[in-house]
């Protein structure tokens, strides 16, 4: 019966002698396992396919949904990081596999009559790869995709007379946006993989029609079909590719098993937000590489005309191996390229590794990541995108707030609030020394040598140029109204120090002799209270604790600090005092007071006329509502902290 | 085609103009059949090309408080409302610029984006200058080259800088196209 039907199907369709042709086709000299290449590239676009099709099918293609698409299905879709983890491994599995079967066929000589087409179709899935690749990093649309798939963009339009046509096209319009996702994912997902399966599968057909190469000579090697031989030899092939890229999205999992599943997926793509690591994928790091090597101008060759000229050159190879030693040159040729490409990839890598600026951004996007992964978990992500969930985070926006709006004058834990020191270029006048210099800034003689290492550490002259630690003019703020910050302020060794009032104007003040003549240390006990008092006044969510436990010892220091410790002859406290000439202690360092105080410190209830240098933020329109939050709310410690246990 | 090349003048060819007319016909056929979809979906893929980029005002960036007076560069992002296709995004961050004072009441306004392949510099104290991180050109403070040899074509594109109601820093945001020596701006 099923003979009959197979029988009845093979004469309507032919498909069954064509099986047979396929499965036992004869290889002249039995089966080898560099035949198995072909088959290898066959399987990874298969797996590409594949695992592409299903991403795809829950992929969203527009600038407010596409990081957010991906995002989702790495990490709430079931199995969704395996998928990713396996296309993205894939991806580069493909090029592996590529490189080594165009190797291959050119050691062996396999491009001669009559394969020359065949060999072209591989080197036709070169630039077809690199296509593929360019166009699938920018999909997750992160902040690494965004800014790696800038430069591809850029060089397409260096290209001679249709170049800037030719960007605005791919781009869908004069900058990237949702059709430049529209775009990349038809590329993607529609036109270049149909090309490459039309290639691959005239690849195989020639690979077939041909023969997979002439038969070896004086090797006495039997004759062998197709079945099972060589398809063992294929399988065996495939399910150990399939075991490699498994082990690459598996392995990271097992040795870290706290960690987010999956390929990295960075924060959302931000056009405002500088990312300095936008580096193409490693095999690409050759020609990114290469590119730095043409200065201005002439970044045509280097991108476009020697790739060019190389691709000609490797089309050519059927034809140069006719001559005596062409085959020979044929093989230095490659062996050289490949010997130069990685080469360059070498430099380029070791080049990052020592690259400080690249390494702080990666380390900055590993962070932002993971803070996207805790605020989208906490608060979900809001229909105008993920992108807005960082750009309302204080633990986010407050340190580059503060490095931007704050840090000429105060410190945050001695830097500027993102881990950097504020430097200064200073020109030397006559009289400075090492010492002096040092001395002004509140640094060692030693930190400054070290920062100018090209003077030597000689005595310094007169007009030289010198690197420095900016002075800080202002408290340092970490920890601001808590009771350690409030214990150094009331410290008579560390008022008029750098980190309380030592650069202000305030340095000879009312202030810093009332602490420097009572907070001594027969009055410990009662300071500790005052400072109790007043930190409470802050309503930190760090001292809750504390503040609840301390209540006793709080309504003492209130008392205190009306009583006997007198701060209220300058400051207020509880009521209004207009004759106040102090920032007044009610609410200080709470929200609303510290949101006022940013907003104007000249006003009668903090500084007044006394100010020193600090400008009103609000009043002056420095910064905005919204940004006098995150900025205040950052130095009180307010911002979303995930529970520490309940993390997938 | 013919059959006998040396038959003279008219029985063979009528035949021989029909066959021709014929075939012209069936290519014409298959060409419009083919044609039409491609070309109407071609058209629409180009529209990018012919939809003309609304011209770009000047952007409220910040104010002069906010610019050191030592003139060192200080970067802001900029905002202002921009359509993206379908979207009408309302102040969001469409790029970012470098402002310094030159003088006290000078102020330069320089684009943060790399003239060469459009990765964003970043100002290095220690160097008094920009860097560009992809590919390392690097730049003056005033923008300029600094190095012969930087893949750069061209310096760092300057913008028009406005102050407005004495305190507030005005830039007219513009792209410019990356990778030739003469600064275009992007139509």
């Amino acid at each position: 019966m099923i003979k009959r039907v197979l029988a009845w199907v093979d004469e309507r369709t032919g498909l069954g002698r064509f099986a047979e042709a396929f499965l036992f086709q004869n290889l002249p000299g039995g089966s080898r396992w560099r035949y198995s290449w072909g088959t290898l590239l066959l399987y990874v676009f298969f797996l590409q396919a594949v695992t592409g099709f299903f991403l795809w099918t829950a992929y969203s293609p527009s600038t407010q949904t596409a990081w957010e698409s991906i995002h989702f299905i790495q990490n709430e879709m079931t199995g969704g990081w395996l998928l990713r983890g396996l296309h993205h491994f894939g991806a580069q599995a493909f090029v592996v596999v590529l490189v080594l079967h165009l190797l291959q066929m050119v050691i062996y000589g396999v491009y001669r009559a009559p394969r020359e087409v065949n060999f072209w179709l591989v080197l036709l899935l070169l630039p077809l790869a690199i296509a593929m690749s360019a166009t699938g990093w920018l999909l997750p649309y992160d902040q690494h995709g965004f800014w790696a798939s800038r430069v591809p963009i850029g060089i397409m339009g260096v290209t001679p007379v249709i170049g800037p046509w030719l960007q605005k096209i791919a781009m869908g319009g004069s900058s990237v946006g949702h059709h430049t996702l529209t775009h990349f994912l038809a590329l993607h997902a529609g036109l270049l993989p149909l090309i490459v399966a039309l290639v691959l599968g005239g690849h195989y057909y020639l690979n077939r029609k041909h023969g997979f190469a002439d038969a070896p000579k004086d090797c006495g090697c039997p004759d062998e079909p197709y079945f099972p031989a060589q398809f063992l030899k294929d399988a065996a092939a495939c399910l150990a590719v399939l075991i490699v890229l498994l082990g690459f999205v598996l392995v990271p999992l097992w040795q870290n098993p706290g960690a987010a599943p999956g390929v990295h997926l960075g924060a959302p793509a931000d056009p405002s937000e500088q990312y300095s690591a936008a580096r193409p994928e490693w095999f690409m790091l050759f020609l990114f590489q290469f590119l730095k090597y043409f200065p201005g101008g002439t970044e045509v060759w280097g991108a476009m005309v020697i790739p060019g000229l190389v691709m000609t050159v490797l089309a050519l190879m059927p034809f140069v191996a006719k001559w005596k030693h062409g085959h020979r040159f044929n093989v230095l040729f490659i062996g050289v390229l490949a010997v130069g490409a990685l080469t360059l990839t070498r430099i380029a890598l070791v080049q990052d590794s020592k690259d400080e600026t690249y390494l702080t951004a990666k380390e900055h996007d590993r962070r932002s990541a993971e803070r996207m992964r805790q605020l989208v978990s906490e608060r979900g992500i809001p229909p105008s995108g993920g992108a807005a969930l960082l750009r309302d985070d204080p633990f986010t926006q407050g340190p580059k707030l503060f490095a931007k709006n704050c840090a000429s004058c105060h410190r945050f834990d001695g830097h500027d609030g993102t881990g950097r020191m504020p430097l200064n270029t200073y020109t030397v006048r006559a009289g400075d020394t090492w010492e002096s210099i040092a001395e002004y800034r509140f640094t060692k003689p030693e930190q400054l040598r070290d920062l100018n290492k090209s003077l030597g550490g000689r005595a310094l002259k007169p007009g030289d140029q010198v690197t420095v630690y900016a002075r800080p003019w202002a408290p340092d703020l970490k920890g601001f109204a808590t009771r350690e910050w409030l214990a150094g302020l009331m410290d008579p060794a560390r008022v008029d120090g750098p980190r309380f009032f030592g650069g202000t104007k305030f340095k000879d003040g009312k202030m810093v002799k009332w602490v420097k003549k009572n907070c001594t240390s027969e009055k410990a006990g009662d300071l500790k209270k005052v400072i109790a008092a007043l930190s409470a006044e802050a309503r930190l969510k760090s001292q809750a604790g504390p503040d609840k436990a301390d209540a006793e010892l709080i309504k003492q220091g209130r008392a205190l600090i009306t009583g006997d410790f007198a701060c209220t002859d300058c400051h207020s406290f509880g009521k209004k005092d207009p004759d106040a000439t102090a920032p007044d202690l009610t609410g200080y360092g709470s929200r609303a007071w510290l949101l006022r105080f940013i907003s104007n410190p000249n006003h009668a209830d903090f500084y007044g006329k006394r100010n020193d240098r600090m400008p009103a933020f609000a009043d002056k329109k420095i910064l905005d509502a919204k940004q006098l939050g995150l900025l205040t709310d950052w130095l009180r410690g307010e911002w979303y902290v995930p529970p520490k246990n309940g993390t997938k | 085609m013919q059959k006998d090349p040396a038959t003279p003048g008219a029985a063979a060819s009528p035949p021989a103009r029909r066959e021709f007319l014929k075939q012209g016909c069936a290519a014409c056929l298959a060409v419009a059949a083919v044609g039409t979809p491609a070309a109407v979906g071609t058209r629409v893929f180009l529209d990018p090309l012919t939809r003309l980029k609304t011209v770009e005002n000047f952007v409220k960036v910040t104010t002069l408080d906010t610019l050191p007076e030592d003139g060192t560069p200080v970067q802001f992002p900029v905002l202002a409302d921009r359509r993206d296709a379908w979207t009408k995004f309302t102040q969001v961050p469409i790029g970012a610029v470098f402002l310094q004072r030159q003088a006290k009441d000078k102020l330069l306004a320089l684009s943060v984006v790399c003239p060469h392949a459009g990765c964003f510099v970043d100002y290095v104290e220690e160097q008094q200058g920009f860097l560009c991180p992809c590919h390392n050109s690097l730049f003056l403070k005033d923008g300029g080259l600094k190095d012969e040899q930087s893949p750069s074509p061209r310096p760092l594109d300057t913008l028009e800088v406005q102050v407005r109601n004495r305190n507030e820093v005005w830039v007219r945001f513009q792209d410019f196209q990356l990778g030739v020596t003469e600064k275009k701006p992007v139509a």
